[in-house]
């Protein structure tokens, strides 16, 4: 496999976000936004071919649909996928998404309803939207485009949307649902949350970053996975399906500044 | 039968401190010309019960909220919707903030006449802290198995906005999705329906269409013709939704006086010159139908 030379960031982060759909089998992958929606579908293209994919309206489709694709150039459709039937596949399990909370703490919590005090939020945001019913029924991985202590928090997150490994909030002696966590995929590094009783690791870091530089941002205490390696970079294939399925180049604008995959090295 | 009503008259039927159903999902087929017409009205001290989109954001600015019951509020392609956000942060609505799928159960309870709905979401996150009325059940079959019992959501009344209806109540949706406006209408079992086209009579004019129907007129109390009363939300396959006029919308949010001059320079006294200020009919039939 031929590793292309220059790729940026966001492309780097596209690919390593589609490997947490490799493994899936014949489950609906949404990617949610822009880098985890091309992820999905080069995961389609590339990776797995039984994945099922909509084309974020209301239609299963079978060839994944362009970001800013024209009316008249989109795929047919294989099937009717109204929100109805999103929440049937979704209470069944058959579905791993990929979403980009705000903040994200070391039990796998995830917040997007609001900062501060909830009856008076600071900064009132998305509301919890449909990541409690996701985080109990199927897999989630997670892309974040700033790796912080303000996204990787300290203590937990303000409001946690998404149900995690923590204690706390779970009924005493109740059987407690899978929480089944993927990828986090973030601008430094991809974690997971494999570690002894889920503790967060990293997996791989990108070109040029230090696992230090990792722990230095992240509010939290995280442990190397055993087989700690470089982040895989794209190939000449993934660049070229990633320019199909993003022809308008709006991944350029989804990373601040839009960084090249591979550092600098500093002088 | 005729249910048919004008606006002024629909709206009169509504009280203050009511429950309202809202049908539509986010900037998609909301009913903004009933909403306009409460906005132009004394009603105050409502609940909405919405997947929400801006008719929640103006209910609110306009003070006339009390509380909203939700599984989102959103413009769709603008995340957030800027007068919801502001009341938030204003701490001036009381909210039940849910899960969308907990909401969805919440509503088919309703419809089924049940009281709740055993479900697992919502277990291990804040949403059973922020709703300290939501309660536990266990499992009479198993008893490690503890669910949350998700009460009926059950307005007083709903608002649904349609394609096509007659003035027997009979209604026709077109579009991709049919969103839960099925159980917006069964939940409260009373609705004002606003359509784009009414009809005397759908049996004799769109048979073949009547597969397009979400709910039975038994459901449907008064029938109100908006033709383009979901503007500036998408009234698929009618019209797309309109994205200038939401953009200028939330600008306006972030200016001192901004709801007050939305309300004079585009609610205005009725729907006719509403649909003048926002650029003539011509123009929102020609707005396209979004595609993401």
């Amino acid at each position: 496999m031929i590793h292309a030379e220059t790729f940026t960031l966001a492309e780097l982060m596209i690919t390593a976000a589609a490997r947490a759909w490799a493994e899936d089998g014949e489950v609906m992958a949404n990617g949610i936004g822009t880098l985890p929606r091309i992820a999905a579908g080069l995961a389609r293209l590339r990776l797995n071919d039984r994945l099922l994919l909509s084309d974020g309206e209301a239609f299963a489709v079978e060839e994944p649909v362009p970001l800013g694709c024209a009316p008249e150039d989109r795929p047919g459709h294989s099937g009717w996928f109204p929100y109805g039937r999103v929440f049937e596949c979704l209470w069944s399990g058959r579905r791993h998404a990929m979403v980009t909370p705000v903040q994200i703490d070391r039990f796998a919590q995830a917040n997007i309803s609001c900062l501060g005090d909830f009856q008076k939020p600071k900064v009132q945001m998305l509301g919890v939207r449909g990541f409690p019913g996701n985080s109990i029924n199927h897999r989630n991985s997670m892309l974040v485009t700033s790796h912080d202590r303000r996204t990787f928090v300290p203590g937990e997150v303000d409001v946690v949307c998404s149900a995690g490994f923590n204690d706390r909030l779970w009924p005493e002696g109740a059987r407690r649902p899978d929480i089944r966590i993927g990828l986090v995929i973030t601008p430094l590094c991809v974690m997971d949350f494999g570690g002894p009783d889920h503790a967060p690791r990293v997996r791989s870091l990108h070109p040029g970053v230090s696992f230090d530089e990792v722990a230095a941002n992240t509010g939290f205490e995280l442990l190397r996975a055993p087989d700690l390696h470089e982040t895989a970079t794209p190939t000449a294939e993934d660049l070229a399906v990633i320019r199909q399925l993003d022809p308008h180049d709006l991944r350029a604008s989804a990373v601040k500044g839009n960084p090249a995959g591979i550092r600098e090295k500093a002088a | 039968m005729d249910k048919q009503k004008n606006l002024r008259e629909a709206v009169r039927s509504l009280h203050d401190g009511m429950v309202i159903g809202v049908g539509g999902w986010g900037a998609r087929r909301k009913p903004m010309a009933l909403v306009r017409e409460i906005l132009r009205s004394d009603l105050t001290d409502l609940t909405l019960v919405a997947y929400g989109g801006p008719e929640v954001g103006m209910l609110c600015a306009a003070g006339k909220v009390r509380k909203v019951i939700y599984g989102f509020v959103s413009l769709d392609r603008i995340p957030l919707e800027p007068y919801f956000r502001k009341a938030r942060e204003a701490g001036a609505v009381e909210v039940m903030e849910l899960d969308e799928g907990m909401f969805l159960l919440g509503l088919r309870a309703a419809a089924e006449g049940v009281p709740f709905a055993p479900t697992r979401i919502g277990l291990g996150t804040d949403v059973l802290t922020h709703n300290p009325e939501l309660r536990l059940v266990t499992s009479p079959y198993d008893a490690e198995d503890v669910l949350v019992a998700m009460p009926a959501l059950k307005p007083d009344i709903s608002l649904i906005h349609v394609n096509r209806a007659d003035r027997r109540g009979n209604v026709q949706t077109d579009g991709r999705d049919p969103y839960f406006d099925d159980l917006i209408a069964r939940a409260a079992g009373r609705v004002i329906v606003s359509a784009e086209e009414v009809h005397d009579r759908l049996d004799l004019t769109h048979s073949h269409m009547a597969q397009k129907s979400l709910f039975d007129r038994s459901v449907v109390e008064t029938v109100v013709a908006a033709p383009l009363g979901a503007h500036p939300t998408t009234a698929h396959d009618a019209y797309g939704w309109d994205m200038p006029h939401l953009k200028a919308y939330c600008d306006g949010a972030r200016q001192d006086g901004g709801w007050e001059a939305y309300m004079r320079d585009y609610v205005g006294a009725d729907e006719p010159s509403y649909l003048e200020r926002v650029g003539g009919a011509e123009a929102i039939r020609n707005l396209s139908i979004p595609n993401l």
